[in-house]
Protein backbone atom coordinates (compact mmCIF):
# COMPACT_ATOMS: atom_id res chain seq x y z
CA UNK A 1 0.00 0.00 0.00
CA UNK A 2 1.79 3.17 -0.86
CA UNK A 3 -0.06 5.44 1.37
CA UNK A 4 -1.20 4.89 4.98
CA UNK A 5 -4.86 4.80 5.62
CA UNK A 6 -6.78 7.56 6.18
CA UNK A 7 -9.38 7.80 8.71
CA UNK A 8 -12.52 9.71 8.59
CA UNK A 9 -14.75 10.35 12.03
CA UNK A 10 -18.37 10.80 11.13
CA UNK A 11 -20.16 12.17 13.92
CA UNK A 12 -22.83 14.25 15.27
CA UNK A 13 -22.30 18.27 16.55
CA UNK A 14 -18.57 18.31 17.43
CA UNK A 15 -17.69 15.21 18.73
CA UNK A 16 -15.61 14.35 15.36
CA UNK A 17 -13.25 17.60 15.87
CA UNK A 18 -13.07 17.05 19.23
CA UNK A 19 -11.43 13.51 18.33
CA UNK A 20 -9.31 14.16 16.01
CA UNK A 21 -7.59 17.09 18.13
CA UNK A 22 -7.60 14.62 21.12
CA UNK A 23 -5.49 11.87 19.14
CA UNK A 24 -3.20 14.83 17.82
CA UNK A 25 -2.62 15.93 21.22
CA UNK A 26 -1.58 12.70 22.67
CA UNK A 27 0.14 10.99 19.72
CA UNK A 28 1.62 13.83 17.70
CA UNK A 29 0.81 12.33 14.50
CA UNK A 30 -1.15 14.90 12.68
CA UNK A 31 -3.30 14.48 9.13
CA UNK A 32 -4.07 10.43 9.73
CA UNK A 33 -8.02 11.59 10.68
CA UNK A 34 -10.38 13.63 8.79
CA UNK A 35 -13.28 14.92 11.43
CA UNK A 36 -16.62 14.84 9.30
CA UNK A 37 -19.92 16.46 11.22
CA UNK A 38 -23.31 16.13 10.18
CA UNK A 39 -24.37 19.64 11.47
CA UNK A 40 -26.79 21.75 9.52
CA UNK A 41 -26.65 18.63 6.71
CA UNK A 42 -29.22 16.94 4.92
CA UNK A 43 -28.25 13.47 3.22
CA UNK A 44 -26.88 14.69 -0.11
CA UNK A 45 -24.71 17.58 2.07
CA UNK A 46 -23.35 15.17 4.24
CA UNK A 47 -22.42 12.39 1.10
CA UNK A 48 -20.54 15.60 -0.18
CA UNK A 49 -18.83 16.03 2.94
CA UNK A 50 -18.02 12.48 3.16
CA UNK A 51 -16.60 12.41 -0.19
CA UNK A 52 -14.14 15.26 0.46
CA UNK A 53 -12.49 13.87 3.85
CA UNK A 54 -12.05 10.59 1.79
CA UNK A 55 -10.23 12.42 -0.69
CA UNK A 56 -10.21 9.23 -3.22
CA UNK A 57 -7.72 7.14 -0.63
CA UNK A 58 -8.73 4.02 0.78
CA UNK A 59 -10.58 5.23 4.32
CA UNK A 60 -11.91 3.67 7.85
CA UNK A 61 -14.54 5.92 8.37
CA UNK A 62 -15.24 5.81 12.08
CA UNK A 63 -18.95 6.47 13.19
CA UNK A 64 -20.16 7.74 16.30
CA UNK A 65 -23.54 5.65 17.00
CA UNK A 66 -24.65 2.31 15.62
CA UNK A 67 -27.25 3.90 14.04
CA UNK A 68 -28.97 7.47 12.67
CA UNK A 69 -27.72 9.28 9.69
CA UNK A 70 -23.82 9.45 10.34
CA UNK A 71 -24.38 5.85 9.73
CA UNK A 72 -26.86 5.04 7.03
CA UNK A 73 -24.92 7.81 5.18
CA UNK A 74 -21.05 6.36 6.00
CA UNK A 75 -22.74 2.77 4.59
CA UNK A 76 -24.38 4.66 1.86
CA UNK A 77 -20.94 6.10 0.42
CA UNK A 78 -18.77 2.81 1.10
CA UNK A 79 -21.51 1.00 -1.03
CA UNK A 80 -20.44 2.96 -3.55
CA UNK A 81 -16.99 3.05 -3.17
CA UNK A 82 -14.35 0.52 -3.39
CA UNK A 83 -11.51 0.51 -0.42
CA UNK A 84 -14.19 1.83 2.04
CA UNK A 85 -14.92 0.17 5.52
CA UNK A 86 -17.14 1.35 8.29
CA UNK A 87 -16.77 0.66 12.07
CA UNK A 88 -19.39 2.71 14.83
CA UNK A 89 -19.20 3.22 18.29
CA UNK A 90 -16.00 5.28 17.56
CA UNK A 91 -13.69 5.89 20.65
CA UNK A 92 -10.54 7.35 21.50
CA UNK A 93 -8.64 4.26 22.15
CA UNK A 94 -9.41 3.10 18.45
CA UNK A 95 -8.50 6.04 17.44
CA UNK A 96 -5.01 6.07 19.05
CA UNK A 97 -4.26 2.77 17.76
CA UNK A 98 -5.56 3.07 14.57
CA UNK A 99 -3.19 5.96 13.79
CA UNK A 100 -0.25 3.68 14.21
CA UNK A 101 -1.62 0.64 12.38
CA UNK A 102 -2.57 2.35 9.08
CA UNK A 103 -0.16 -0.02 6.85
CA UNK A 104 -3.22 -2.71 6.24
CA UNK A 105 -6.11 -2.71 4.33
CA UNK A 106 -9.18 -0.84 5.21
CA UNK A 107 -11.44 -3.66 6.48
CA UNK A 108 -8.55 -5.13 8.44
CA UNK A 109 -8.17 -1.88 10.21
CA UNK A 110 -11.97 -1.56 10.83
CA UNK A 111 -11.36 -5.42 12.83
CA UNK A 112 -8.80 -4.16 14.72
CA UNK A 113 -9.97 -0.80 15.50
CA UNK A 114 -13.40 -2.47 16.75
CA UNK A 115 -11.49 -5.02 18.76
CA UNK A 116 -8.96 -1.73 20.25
CA UNK A 117 -12.29 0.17 20.95
CA UNK A 118 -14.23 -2.30 22.55
CA UNK A 119 -11.29 -3.23 24.89
CA UNK A 120 -10.79 -0.07 26.48
CA UNK A 121 -14.40 -0.41 27.46
CA UNK A 122 -14.02 -1.81 31.22
CA UNK A 123 -16.01 -1.56 34.53
CA UNK A 124 -13.39 -0.68 37.37
CA UNK A 125 -12.82 -1.54 40.42
CA UNK A 126 -13.80 1.15 42.83
CA UNK B 1 -53.76 8.29 19.41
CA UNK B 2 -51.14 5.86 18.20
CA UNK B 3 -49.74 7.81 16.01
CA UNK B 4 -47.88 10.35 18.35
CA UNK B 5 -46.29 12.57 15.61
CA UNK B 6 -46.14 13.67 11.84
CA UNK B 7 -42.75 14.95 10.73
CA UNK B 8 -40.82 16.14 7.97
CA UNK B 9 -36.87 15.74 8.12
CA UNK B 10 -34.84 15.34 5.52
CA UNK B 11 -32.54 13.54 7.06
CA UNK B 12 -35.64 10.75 7.65
CA UNK B 13 -34.66 7.87 10.49
CA UNK B 14 -31.35 9.39 12.70
CA UNK B 15 -30.82 10.30 16.20
CA UNK B 16 -33.26 12.81 16.71
CA UNK B 17 -35.88 10.81 16.21
CA UNK B 18 -35.06 7.27 17.80
CA UNK B 19 -33.63 9.32 20.59
CA UNK B 20 -34.74 12.14 20.94
CA UNK B 21 -38.25 12.00 20.09
CA UNK B 22 -38.50 8.19 20.43
CA UNK B 23 -37.63 7.71 24.06
CA UNK B 24 -39.95 10.04 25.61
CA UNK B 25 -42.97 9.02 23.22
CA UNK B 26 -41.95 5.39 24.00
CA UNK B 27 -42.37 4.77 20.51
CA UNK B 28 -41.75 1.26 19.31
CA UNK B 29 -42.62 1.77 15.42
CA UNK B 30 -41.95 4.13 12.74
CA UNK B 31 -43.55 4.48 9.75
CA UNK B 32 -41.12 5.62 6.96
CA UNK B 33 -43.20 7.36 3.67
CA UNK B 34 -40.91 7.83 0.90
CA UNK B 35 -41.70 6.40 -2.74
CA UNK B 36 -38.07 6.26 -3.73
CA UNK B 37 -37.16 4.43 -0.13
CA UNK B 38 -40.10 2.11 -0.82
CA UNK B 39 -38.90 0.54 -4.00
CA UNK B 40 -35.19 0.23 -2.74
CA UNK B 41 -34.48 -2.74 -0.80
CA UNK B 42 -30.89 -2.17 0.36
CA UNK B 43 -32.01 1.62 1.46
CA UNK B 44 -34.92 -0.06 3.62
CA UNK B 45 -31.84 -2.58 4.92
CA UNK B 46 -29.36 0.79 5.40
CA UNK B 47 -32.34 2.43 7.60
CA UNK B 48 -32.81 -1.28 9.16
CA UNK B 49 -29.57 -0.44 10.91
CA UNK B 50 -30.31 2.91 11.98
CA UNK B 51 -32.87 1.65 15.16
CA UNK B 52 -32.90 -0.68 18.27
CA UNK B 53 -34.32 -3.92 17.80
CA UNK B 54 -37.36 -3.22 20.06
CA UNK B 55 -38.66 -0.41 17.00
CA UNK B 56 -40.40 -1.72 13.87
CA UNK B 57 -40.05 0.40 10.95
CA UNK B 58 -42.41 0.18 8.38
CA UNK B 59 -41.91 1.65 4.64
CA UNK B 60 -44.49 2.79 2.53
CA UNK B 61 -45.58 4.56 -0.54
CA UNK B 62 -47.28 7.92 -0.36
CA UNK B 63 -50.73 5.74 -1.47
CA UNK B 64 -49.90 3.30 0.72
CA UNK B 65 -49.26 5.35 3.61
CA UNK B 66 -52.99 7.11 3.02
CA UNK B 67 -54.98 3.59 3.09
CA UNK B 68 -52.90 2.27 6.30
CA UNK B 69 -53.04 5.11 8.22
CA UNK B 70 -56.65 4.65 9.92
CA UNK B 71 -54.78 0.87 11.06
CA UNK B 72 -51.96 2.34 12.12
CA UNK B 73 -53.96 5.53 14.15
CA UNK B 74 -55.74 2.16 15.92
CA UNK B 75 -52.36 0.24 16.66
CA UNK B 76 -52.33 0.53 20.75
CA UNK B 77 -48.39 0.96 19.97
CA UNK B 78 -46.99 4.25 19.98
CA UNK B 79 -45.59 5.61 16.18
CA UNK B 80 -44.28 8.26 14.21
CA UNK B 81 -44.87 8.91 10.99
CA UNK B 82 -41.79 10.24 8.57
CA UNK B 83 -42.03 12.13 5.43
CA UNK B 84 -38.80 13.42 3.71
CA UNK B 85 -40.14 16.70 2.22
CA UNK B 86 -42.89 18.81 2.03
CA UNK B 87 -43.62 17.57 -1.37
CA UNK B 88 -44.54 14.54 0.33
CA UNK B 89 -46.30 15.73 3.02
CA UNK B 90 -48.40 17.25 0.73
CA UNK B 91 -49.62 14.73 -1.39
CA UNK B 92 -50.00 12.87 1.60
CA UNK B 93 -52.43 15.25 2.89
CA UNK B 94 -53.94 15.11 -0.55
CA UNK B 95 -55.15 11.47 0.02
CA UNK B 96 -56.25 11.75 3.79
CA UNK B 97 -57.73 13.77 5.90
CA UNK B 98 -56.64 12.15 8.59
CA UNK B 99 -53.41 14.29 9.28
CA UNK B 100 -53.83 17.44 11.81
CA UNK B 101 -50.51 17.95 12.72
CA UNK B 102 -47.28 18.60 11.28
CA UNK B 103 -44.08 18.78 12.73
CA UNK B 104 -41.32 20.16 10.74
CA UNK B 105 -38.28 18.73 12.35
CA UNK B 106 -35.29 19.40 9.83
CA UNK B 107 -35.27 21.07 6.07
CA UNK B 108 -31.61 21.52 5.28
CA UNK B 109 -29.65 24.04 3.52
CA UNK B 110 -29.75 23.69 -0.62
CA UNK B 111 -29.36 26.43 -3.20
CA UNK B 112 -32.56 28.21 -3.61
CA UNK B 113 -33.25 28.10 0.10
CA UNK B 114 -33.44 30.56 2.97
CA UNK B 115 -32.75 30.09 6.29
CA UNK B 116 -35.98 30.28 8.47
CA UNK B 117 -34.66 28.74 11.59
CA UNK B 118 -32.14 26.84 12.17
CA UNK B 119 -32.96 23.55 11.40
CA UNK B 120 -34.96 24.78 8.83
CA UNK B 121 -34.62 26.23 5.51
CA UNK B 122 -37.04 27.33 2.94
CA UNK B 123 -37.70 28.57 -0.33
CA UNK B 124 -40.51 30.46 -1.64
CA UNK B 125 -42.24 27.45 -3.14
CA UNK B 126 -41.77 25.46 -0.10
CA UNK B 127 -43.41 28.16 1.78
CA UNK B 128 -46.14 28.46 -0.08
CA UNK B 129 -46.99 24.43 0.31
CA UNK B 130 -46.36 24.76 3.76
CA UNK B 131 -48.60 27.62 4.25
CA UNK B 132 -51.36 25.82 1.74
CA UNK B 133 -51.10 22.65 4.20
CA UNK B 134 -52.45 25.32 7.33
CA UNK B 135 -54.93 26.41 4.91
CA UNK B 136 -56.26 22.81 4.93
CA UNK B 137 -56.09 22.69 8.93
CA UNK B 138 -52.93 21.00 9.61
CA UNK B 139 -51.13 22.88 12.52
CA UNK B 140 -47.89 23.25 11.49
CA UNK B 141 -45.35 23.98 13.89
CA UNK B 142 -41.17 23.78 13.39
CA UNK B 143 -39.56 21.69 16.74
CA UNK B 144 -36.07 19.96 16.21
CA UNK B 145 -36.41 18.32 18.99
CA UNK B 146 -39.70 17.73 22.50
CA UNK B 147 -37.45 19.98 24.77
CA UNK B 148 -37.42 23.15 22.49
CA UNK B 149 -40.50 25.06 21.78
CA UNK B 150 -43.12 24.19 18.66
CA UNK B 151 -42.59 27.40 16.80
CA UNK B 152 -45.71 28.28 14.91
CA UNK B 153 -46.03 28.53 11.15
CA UNK B 154 -46.83 32.45 10.95
CA UNK B 155 -42.68 32.32 12.71
CA UNK B 156 -41.09 30.95 10.12
CA UNK B 157 -42.90 30.63 6.83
Amino acid sequence: MSEPLRGVIVSHSGLAQALASAVSTITGVAGALVPVSNDGCDNDALGERLRQAVAEQPAVLFVDLPGGSCLTNSIRYAKQHADIAVVTGVNLAMLLDFVFHREITPAEAARRAADAGGKAIRVTAA
Amino acid sequence: MSIALYRIDDRLIHGQVVVGWGQPLDCTFIVLVDDEVRGSDWEQDLYRMGVPPHIEIIFASVSEAAERLPAWEADTRVGIVLVPDIDTATALVGQTDRIKKLNVGGIHHRTGRTERLRFVYLSEDERAKLRQLAAKGVDVTAQDVPTARPVPLAEFA
